[in-house]
């Protein structure tokens, strides 16, 4: 897939194709006295579809979580769509994570509140929009997810892979121009894990900028346009999948890619 | 010698039991207040505002109500206020109440997962929005049993309030002692109101508890 044959038209309108979605720049971040971001630099298109794989350890999850703030950094640089993260300022935070969608691994649905309302929550409160308009999306949402029947279903009446996909849907809801998905199959049945890598699929081909944390190699494969393996708090190595996993360069890629089978 | 019926005992104490239902509802609700404030406080990211919370229930915690009470009655005169039994009495018992109810409630917000931290954040929910929609709602559910059954532990304390001399129903029954030279009789009763009282309280925190329970 080529980058600048995707125009995303459902949900960035004002991105240019081209444009940087995330720059990340000497990013580094530790826990305490261990560092487990030992300078990341890594520029991110907007339609861009990436996959970041490597051990459990390697430092991916907490990248992906420092892109929206949940994680905080102690140098370097971080951008999202041009504007840089500021975790002092809330105003500008709220405004980025906008931009930014996120989807768990355990859902994080709000177990006290119907799907529909788990899903027009945050454009309500947000962006003020008025419930008509936020129930309107939430069902247009839930109809692109396969699950428009359980608009008022509780979460806890739904599978985890309906769950996950209406946890999709709760983060469209926002009209995100990134979406980061931290490993977002790996607390489902085997079963199950298929029906929610359709819609991700359906969104890297509408053009949407994705992110992945993944232990899906067959999926990273198939729909990402870049794969970015992290070893030891850096990107250890990059490159299109199909090169990438048919000529692993590096010793430690070439053991990571062999320990999987 | 005026011979005293039962029913004169009874019916003097139910009168000044309403007082004792009074306080504990002012205690409660005061309380209740003051307490959500406080939990605000405690659940912001400031380390300051969390540790002066932290402090506030440690020695609201750590000290006798009884001293507590004194200190609010001796020492608001102290200060110029002119403090009546009643105000006193109000104002130690709602900061008692303050400080355990935002202790368990606290502990209710604890029990909800980073998760749902995590989620709200990420959906740009700014500090207000994630507690008043995402985590209280939830965190509501937990603490209800444990409030309610608190209510039973400030209907009890109100009984210190008779030390400073406020009536209520323990020094209601007091007084009646002294008038009837009947103490066993006249506490028995005493006992019972309180029972009375307390009772269908803690029934109704147990069924609310199995019926939260069941919900989720």
């Amino acid at each position: 897939m080529h980058v600048l044959s995707k125009v995303d038209s459902m949900s960035n309108a004002n991105a240019t194709p081209s444009a940087t979605a995330v720059g990340i720049s000497g990013l580094r971040k530790s826990f305490g006295s261990n560092e487990v971001l030992k300078g990341i630099d890594l520029n991110v298109q907007s339609g861009e579809v990436i996959a970041i794989i490597g051990k459990s350890g390697s430092g991916k999850s907490t990248l992906l979580r420092c892109i929206n703030g949940l994680e905080m950094f102690q140098q370097g640089k971080l951008t999202v769509q041009g504007l840089p993260l500021v975790y002092t300022d809330p105003a500008a935070m709220r405004q980025l994570r906008q931009q930014v969608g996120m989807i768990f691994q355990s859902f994080n649905l709000f177990p006290h509140l119907t799907v529909g309302k788990n899903i027009q929550l945050a454009p309500g409160l947000v962006k003020q929009l008025s419930p008509a308009e936020t129930e309107a999306t939430a069902r247009r949402l839930l109809a692109r997810v396969g699950l428009a029947e359980k608009f008022d279903a509780f979460p806890d009446q739904l599978s985890g892979g309906q769950q996950q996909r209406v946890a999709i849907a709760r983060a469209l809801a926002m009209s995100p121009g990134i979406l980061l998905c931290d490993e977002i199959t790996s607390a489902l049945d085997p079963e199950l894990v298929g029906e929610v890598l359709a819609v991700v699929e359906s969104l890297a081909q509408e053009g949407m900028t994705l992110l992945m944390v993944t232990h899906e190699m067959n999926f990273a494969r198939k729909v990402s346009d870049r794969v970015i393996f992290m070893h030891q708090g850096r990107v250890h190595e990059e490159g299109a999948p199909d090169e990438l996993f048919a000529n692993p360069k590096t010793p430690e890629l070439q053991q990571f890619l062999s320990s999987l089978h | 010698m005026v011979e005293f019926s039962l029913w004169d005992i009874v019916s003097n104490l139910l009168l000044a039991a309403r007082w004792t239902l009074v306080l504990s509802l002012i205690a409660f609700l005061g309380g209740g207040l003051v307490g959500l404030v406080l939990l605000v406080a405690r659940t912001t990211h400031s380390r300051s505002l969390q540790q002066g919370v932290a402090l506030y229930v440690q020695v609201f915690q750590g000290t006798p109500l009884l001293m507590q009470l004194f200190l609010a009655y001796f020492g608001m005169a102290m200060l110029g206020v002119e403090t009546s039994a009643w105000t006193a009495a109000a104002v130690a018992l709602t900061l008692y109440s303050s400080a355990f109810l935002t202790e368990i409630w606290h502990g209710c917000v604890k029990s909800i997962g980073k998760g749902q931290w995590e989620a709200a954040q990420s959906l740009a929910l700014n500090f207000g929005e994630q507690l008043r929609y995402v985590i209280f709602p939830q965190a509501a559910r937990i603490a209800v049993p444990p409030t309610v059954g608190f209510l039973v532990q400030v209907v009890k304390g109100t009984a210190l309030a008779s030390v400073i001399g406020f009536v209520e129903l323990t020094k209601a029954g007091t007084m009646i002692t002294n008038a009837t030279f009947k103490p066993f009789l006249v506490y028995s009763c005493v006992a019972v109101l309180y029972f009375l009282i307390c009772y269908p309280i803690s029934l109704y925190a147990r069924s609310l508890e199995g019926r939260l329970h069941v919900q989720r």
